[in-house]
């Protein structure tokens, strides 16, 4: 990763429509919230809502996650480095997303039986407990987001901190993974299983090359 | 709770959540006269009867043919049945896709007739049945039964059809029959869910002799008194109450008796997870879950929690005779 350099230039062309598209861009990440408020209120949830609500904080955890690892990769191709001013607000709706899934299942699904919780995130249920401590991680990120936060900690080791994502998404696929593999159904978990791939894997190569570039 | 084990009895039904005799037999005498009862346009028939004539639990119904039935009063749990359209939307039926949504969409593929069923194995009387003989083998009743799935979800269902040991009984099983095995229609055809290999198909599942012959034991061709939706396994399937719901299969054209415990589909793919009995047993969880609650669909809103799962889902007193003197945790 390379924010700081291009950090700089940015900060010298400043994109005044930036602001204005953050809200955007926040309204739209709202959506899905959206959608299952307005499915609630009009009984459109299907038959088991729970699970339905489940499912979908999960799924749009996932799409953010998706998206937020983009961003860099995404930069790098185009050059366009103002994308970066949108990365910690993407990250924060992940975890945002996460943390609904998370208290769908301890509230809605558990009804706050913190036996039973403790037993599922201990290992009775290991795709749980992967799920689990992707979310840990992932609120240990949204803590330490805000700017303050960062210069306290000191650049280097925020950032890595921070790199703590790549765990994240890969944990996140896995417990997809094993929570569809009791039914033997991996098309969909197998597509955000590409995708991370794609994004890290995009990371790796350009991470072995630079060495090289060097040299030469 | 309100439910408790001496409901299933009967005695303490309330009044109101039995459908009064005259309209019942009012009902049956008009699906008679006109002659529509099974085969007819039972959708078209909705239209003529009179308002506030009630087919089980007051329900719409789907538009599919009518199945006239008397209600049994000794078979009905008084508590509310689950709403016809989670009853019809929300499937396990992994010949149709493994999606709970999968079997109402894309079950319209099944043809459920002309159907039949054959009798095979340690009998005296192997046979084919054609549906319409089975349809009068033995007279239809209505039972409304708890239905527990072992994802840990459950409903309240009013299905129509006869104790399996009328079935039995005529088809004459040898000494050496000690097991049912059942065997669900496999045409890749009619259920696109087949091309993928999810569990072994054809889909297979048992029941010990003793298990098969009791009166809960319910070979089932409707539903809220209208012949099986395709994606509620039409039709025609079991219904065990006191087992979790996929022990009891759908689209049934195989009846066998055999002197050993079938291989079961569920049992094959996963035997640390499904055993061979698959009782609903609160105290025995699943290996990845706790088996102790479930959600019962339809019951109040997302606020709602989950209920207690009952022993043999309520049905242990009716039950529990069966098991004596086995280790349920062995034989889960």
């Amino acid at each position: 990763m390379s924010n700081a350099r291009d950090g700089s230039r940015s900060a010298n062309r400043p994109n005044r429509w930036v602001p204005w598209a953050k809200v955007v861009v926040f309204l739209l990440a709202l959506a899905p919230l959206l959608r299952l408020v307005v499915y609630g209120l009009t009984d459109q949830l299907g038959a088991n809502p729970v699970e339905f609500i489940t499912r979908s904080t999960g799924t749009w955890t996932l799409v953010m996650l998706c998206i937020t690892l983009a961003v860099t990769p995404v930069r790098r191709v185009t050059g366009m480095s103002w994308l970066l001013r949108f990365r910690r607000m993407l990250g924060l709706f992940a975890c945002f997303y996460a943390a609904l899934h998370f208290a769908t299942y301890f509230w809605l699904d558990q009804w706050f039986d913190w036996a039973s919780i403790l037993r599922d995130v201990t290992g009775k249920r290991p795709f749980i407990t992967v799920g689990f401590v992707a979310f840990v991680l992932m609120a240990l990120l949204a803590i330490t987001s805000p700017h303050a936060v960062m210069r306290r900690l000191g650049g280097r080791r925020w950032q890595r901190l921070h790199r703590a994502i790549y765990a994240i998404a890969v944990l996140s696929i896995l417990h997809y993974w094993w929570m569809k593999a009791g039914k033997n159904d991996l098309a969909e978990p197998l597509i955000y299983a590409i995708v991370v791939t794609g994004l890290l894997g995009a990371r790796v190569i350009w991470a072995l090359r630079r060495p090289l570039r060097r040299q030469s | 709770m309100s439910t408790s084990k001496a409901r299933l009895r009967g005695a303490d039904i309330p009044a109101s959540s039995i459908t009064p005799r005259e309209v019942a037999t009012g009902r049956r005498r008009f699906l008679q006269a006109s002659g529509i009862g099974l085969t007819g346009m039972g959708g078209a028939a909705l239209g003529l009867l009179p308002a506030g004539e009630a087919f089980a639990a007051e329900s719409p119904g789907t538009g599919l043919a009518k199945l006239a039935a008397t209600r049994n009063a000794q078979y009905v749990v008084t508590d509310k049945p689950t709403d016809i359209k989670d009853v019809t939307t929300y499937n396990n039926f992994y010949e149709f896709g493994t999606d709970k949504s999968d079997p109402a969409r894309r079950a319209s593929t099944l043809k459920p007739r002309p159907w039949q069923v054959a009798i095979e194995g340690e009998v005296k009387q192997p046979k084919i049945y054609d549906l319409d003989a089975l349809l009068k083998l033995a007279p239809l009743e209505e039972r409304i039964y708890r239905m527990r799935c072992v994802e840990g979800w459950s409903m309240v269902i009013p299905w129509v059809g006869y104790s399996l040991s009328a079935l039995i009984k005529q088809v004459q099983p040898t000494g050496n029959a000690r097991y049912v095995e059942f065997v669900t229609l496999a045409d890749p055809k009619q259920m696109p869910g087949l091309s993928y290999p999810v569990l072994s198909w054809p889909y297979v599942e048992g029941l010990r002799m003793d298990e098969a012959m009791h009166p809960l034991s319910l070979l089932t061709f409707g539903l809220y008194g209208e012949v099986l939706p395709n994606q509620n396994g039409a039709p025609v399937r079991m219904v065990v109450p006191w087992k979790y719901g996929f022990k009891s299969a759908k689209s049934i054209v195989k009846i066998r008796f055999v002197e050993k415990m079938p291989q079961t589909s569920w049992n094959r793919a996963a035997s640390n997870e499904y055993g061979f009995y698959s009782n609903v047993n609160p105290e025995v969880d699943h290996p990845r879950w706790s088996q102790a609650t479930e959600r019962r669909i339809g019951d109040g809103g997302i606020f709602t929690p989950k209920r207690k799962t009952l022993m043999f889902n309520g049905y242990a007193d009716q039950v529990a005779s069966l098991y004596q003197g086995m280790d349920l945790r062995k034989f889960f």
